[in-house]
């Protein structure tokens, strides 16, 4: 009963996802005005030949202070962890 | 510790990893890559470092208070400059047109120029210091647990 459950919730999600594929925008054609604005004014108006960087950095610094915030607290709970660990054996 | 060979060839490729790296990170406003993906060959330049002689040996050159030091570093240059664009709104690009990064290059497929792009060179060295830094001090960490050493404090 449960694997029967288990293979409905299963299709149920493959169609989702298959219907979630095939209304992608076909390869090459930008679906908004948004892309058009950045590629061409991006050089004129944040000097980066590299466009990537200039949306990185510059038109979506919010979401690049995310991952710089991901990263220092991913480094920050690896060394706390491995440090109360080493102190709990020495107090033991 | 892994063979004199290894070891030997590890000294010499470390070099080369750390120019491309810096590479990567200082033309990230003109070619594919950036602060993150240059930190992460840096990065990777340490893993290998710590592969050929271990753990023991690396942390004589290797302190972890210095990287997490170098870590808080970059995260501050980052929000520093996030911030002193703050006259007009958070992130502002201030640095277009001055004589710093600022010149504007032609519109179109072309060469590039070094001195362009506004503050995003700054943020590429700001985030590469802080990729290079947190990504060294975490495998540095997990190596020194998995390898039984006491840890700095």
């Amino acid at each position: 009963m449960r694997q029967v459950a288990g293979l409905i919730l299963w299709l149920v999600l493959v169609a989702f996802l298959v219907w979630g594929v095939l209304l992608i925008h076909p390869f090459g054609y930008p679906p908004s005005a948004m892309d058009d604005y950045i590629i061409e004014n991006a050089q004129e108006q944040t000097g980066n030949n590299n466009v990537v960087a200039a949306v990185v950095f510059d038109y979506r610094g919010f979401d690049t202070l995310g991952e710089a915030t991901i990263l220092f607290t991913a480094v920050t709970g690896v060394l706390l962890l491995l440090r109360t660990l080493k102190r709990k054996e020495n107090d033991l | 510790m892994l063979s004199k060979i290894v070891r030997t060839v590890a000294n010499q490729l470390i070099v080369f990893i750390l120019v491309f790296g810096l590479y990567v990170i200082a033309h990230g406003h003109l070619t594919p890559g950036g602060g993150f993906q240059g930190g992460a060959v840096i990065a990777s330049g340490v893993v290998m470092l710590l592969v050929a002689f271990g753990s023991k040996e690396l942390r004589k050159s290797l302190r972890e208070r210095v990287l997490t030091i170098m870590e808080s570093t970059g995260a501050l240059i980052f929000a520093a400059l996030a911030f002193a664009g703050l006259g007009t709104v958070f992130f502002y690009n201030f640095l277009v047109g001055t004589p710093v990064f600022g010149r504007i290059p032609p519109t179109g497929p072309g060469p590039g120029d070094f001195w362009t792009g506004g503050f995003v060179p700054l943020m590429n060295f700001a985030v590469g210091l802080k990729v290079v830094a947190g990504l060294s001090a975490a495998v540095l960490a997990l190596a020194l647990f998995a390898s039984g050493e006491e840890m700095e404090e």
